[in-house]
């Protein structure tokens, strides 16, 4: 499908990635490109830099060295030199976390239409407009209304839209949180683990909405994630870490059999290469 | 283990090791009595002339205290439990009030705005009882103001009564030195504040929890330091005195007016009567405070609010989703400090005179008392925590000494019952409609 020598104009571009934490080089001199409307996945043993390569994406983390280039209509943003916060809205990326981090406290409802923030916050004046219920604000609001309403069918928690985020079960919460950065309008969604704590029946239903996301959508989707039905069965491309490092990048097909990514999972007397063996990593079940 | 007590039907095998503990945690709990309860009730001083303190002692007190917490500890054991696992403890009637806080809260909204509005004209009505109400609506506008900094940004604040000083020491200079009215300078007041508000925030934006609380601390201090020792600006421990009252649409509230002008009373032929004044001030703090409510309730339902309230939630995810931390908690401090301002210039006004001892830490603690009691973000909450708080010490003044002893047992009390304050339910700020072709109300 996708080689190295791809001649396409990527949607991200990453470029001599290197994070260094004082001695640790957590990712070292990482180049890979993501395509736009294609799904492209991380995997690498725990420990291996894939979170940390997100953090300095959507500005968590500003890298050591290396570009960050994201291509949104036409135009090139540095994302390792904008402000953490201002990636999501200028440059078009959204992310989810790890270990879930939903507005707890406040309804589903409500989760969706704070990603709409600065939508609401610009047709709101500085709130003045707001303030009076103005008809300009007024419309702003019942289209940010009908936008989370839109995610919530999406992703089936429309029964629940009064429920306190953080009263949901774990896999509503995981689409929940999905739902949230596809309300900021991203380019680029970047999950975390997003089947992790699924059970196999939820994570078919994610593998469903990732495929209809980027088919109906056109949105590109960056992926980190240990489930191999997940990655194996809707990725388009694989990049595989080990130590910070790139060691393979490739269709699924290729990395499957790939000798090196046998070796990082399953050390040097690995043998066997079926996807059921690489899911069974003792440190992917987290909390 | 043959003991044939209530409580061995409940705990058959284990009687004797049971009565064993229970004591051993009763004499415990007398023994922490005992030690408190020496030097605060044991010993009194009193004057034996020339100045010279005598020491008189009232042990019999002391073992009355010890007495009274080894029975309370044991008869603390013996409380019903009703509760179901999992449930936040709670007397029905507020849980009630709470889960149907949405059928209710109209009417009981606007029954206590027309409790409030007649209040002055109620038979059994005093000045005393107007004081007392003008009090309490300073409070809640207090508790107001500071609900959107604790309870919906969930910024830490112990300084709040800083910007209420700013508030009431800007009145009082631009009147003194400019010889402005409190409705001219009541916008800057809450402006100046509001610009503390911004001061105090860009410090502290890297700071949560505690060590916010601890920099806030430390601001009140500064602003009350300043005051003292700031004398030609601000008179120092003297205060200001003489600050104007306000008048009603430029009538003055006084026996006879200056050459040129007409009194309230005058001018619709009324008696004159010094309680006209305290029913009109009375009047605009509630005014002031029906303002702040209204304000407040619309913001939360505003993405301003929202983002207040999620940066509460999770600051990170706050950014992931494009929110800008600084604008939003700057944006919290600054309009929690421009109510606590407006509040001033109005305590001001309503003083005459001003002085640093007005603005305690104990000022502070109480407004933020107000709000955890009240439930955080709940607005009916604050009302009545700050009825509770202002009226409670009014009632315990029969007690004498005992009286702050009493006001914190009520307050343990309350957080014993309701730790999550009297009303804890949160209303969400937007539903989705069945119907989104109709206007929405709210």
């Amino acid at each position: 499908m996708t080689g190295v020598g791809d001649t396409r104009q990527p949607l991200l571009a990453v470029q001599h990635l290197t994070m260094r934490f004082g001695g640790l080089l957590a990712v070292d001199d990482l180049s890979f490109s993501a395509y736009p409307r294609e799904i492209t996945a991380i995997i690498g043993p725990n420990g291996a830099g894939k979170t940390t390569v997100f953090n300095c994406l959507t500005g968590f983390y500003r890298p050591t060295a290396g570009r960050l280039a994201m291509h949104v209509n036409g135009e090139i943003f540095l994302l390792e030199r904008i402000d953490g916060f201002k990636i999501a809205r200028r440059a078009g990326v959204a992310r989810t976390f790890q270990n879930i981090r939903l507005f707890a406290g406040m309804t589903v409802l409500e989760n969706l239409i704070v990603a709409q923030h600065n939508m609401l916050m610009s047709a709101s004046v500085f709130s003045i407009a707001g303030l009076f219920g103005l008809p300009r604000y007024r419309s702003a609001e019942r289209a940010a209304v009908e936008r989370a309403r839109y995610w919530l069918d999406k992703v089936g928690l429309t029964e629940r839209t009064e429920w306190a985020a953080g009263t949901l079960p774990y896999g509503a919460q995981r689409r929940l949180e999905i739902a949230r950065a596809l309300c900021t309008g991203p380019a680029l969604l970047c999950l975390d683990e997003p089947a992790a704590g699924l059970n196999r029946r939820e994570s078919g239903e994610l593998n469903q909405l990732l495929l209809s996301v980027r088919a109906e959508h056109g949105i590109a989707i960056l992926l980190i994630e240990h489930d191999m039905s997940v990655v194996m069965g809707i990725s388009d491309r694989i990049i595989v870490l080990d130590y910070g490092r790139k060691i393979a990048d490739a269709t699924p097909a290729e990395v499957r059999v790939d000798p090196a990514v046998v070796r990082a999972y399953l050390g040097e007397d690995g043998v066997e290469t079926s996807s059921r063996t690489m899911v069974t990593d003792p440190g992917v079940v987290r909390g | 283990m043959k003991a044939a007590s209530g409580l061995a039907v409940t705990k058959p095998a284990y009687t004797t090791l049971y009565w064993e503990t229970l004591l051993k945690d009763a004499v415990l709990a007398a023994l922490v009595a005992v030690l408190l309860a020496l030097p605060l009730v044991g010993l009194q001083t009193y004057d034996i002339g020339g100045g010279a303190l005598g020491i008189r002692t009232h042990f019999d007190w002391v073992v009355m205290a010890a007495a009274m917490v080894f029975g309370g500890r044991l008869a603390w054991h013996f409380r019903p439990r009703r509760r179901r696992q999992g449930e936040i403890g709670g007397g029905p009637v507020f849980a009630r009030l709470a889960a149907r806080g949405n059928r209710w809260a109209l009417p009981i909204t606007l029954a206590g705005i027309a409790f409030a509005i007649a209040l002055p004209f109620l038979p059994f009505s005093s000045r005393y009882l107007i004081d007392l109400g003008t009090t309490v609506l300073i409070y809640v506008m207090l508790g107001w103001g500071l609900n959107v900094v604790v309870g919906l940004a969930g910024l830490l604040d112990l300084g709040y009564v800083a910007f209420y000083a700013v508030g009431a020491y800007t009145f009082a200079l631009l009147a003194r030195d400019l010889g402005l009215t409190f409705w001219q300078a009541l916008p800057f007041s809450g402006v100046v504040a509001a610009g503390f508000g911004v001061i105090l925030g860009f410090p502290v934006l890297r700071l949560r929890g505690d060590y916010l609380a601890i920099v806030t601390l430390g601001f009140g201090e500064i602003i009350r330091i300043v005051l003292v020792n700031w004398s030609p600006a601000t008179g120092g421990p003297n205060g200001i005195s003489d600050i104007p009252r306000p008048s009603f649409l430029g009538l003055p509230f006084a026996r006879s007016a200056p050459e040129g002008a007409t009194t309230f009373a005058q001018f619709f032929g009324l008696e004159f009567s010094p309680t006209q004044r305290v029913v009109f001030i009375y009047f605009v703090i509630l005014a002031l405070a029906l303002v702040t409510n209204l304000f407040t309730l619309r913001l939360r339902k505003l993405p301003i609010g929202r983002a207040w309230e999620a940066l509460r939630e999770d600051e990170v995810a706050c950014r992931a989703l494009g929110i800008n931390p600084t604008n939003v908690k700057l944006s919290a401090f600054g309009i929690g400090a421009m109510l606590g301002g407006f509040a001033g210039c109005f305590f001001a006004t309503r003083q005459g005179f001003i002085s640093p001892e007005s603005f305690t830490f104990i000022e502070s603690a109480t407004i933020l008392a107000i709000v955890v009691l009240g439930g955080m973000g709940s607005q009916i909450g604050v009302v009545l925590a700050a009825i509770l708080l202002v009226t409670l010490p009014e009632f315990g003044r029969a007690f004498a000494e005992f009286r702050m002893l009493l006001f914190g047992a009520a307050m343990v009390a309350i957080m014993v019952w309701r730790p999550r304050g009297l009303l804890a339910h949160r209303e969400p700020s937007l539903r989705l409609t069945p119907r989104p072709r109709r206007a929405r109300l709210r």
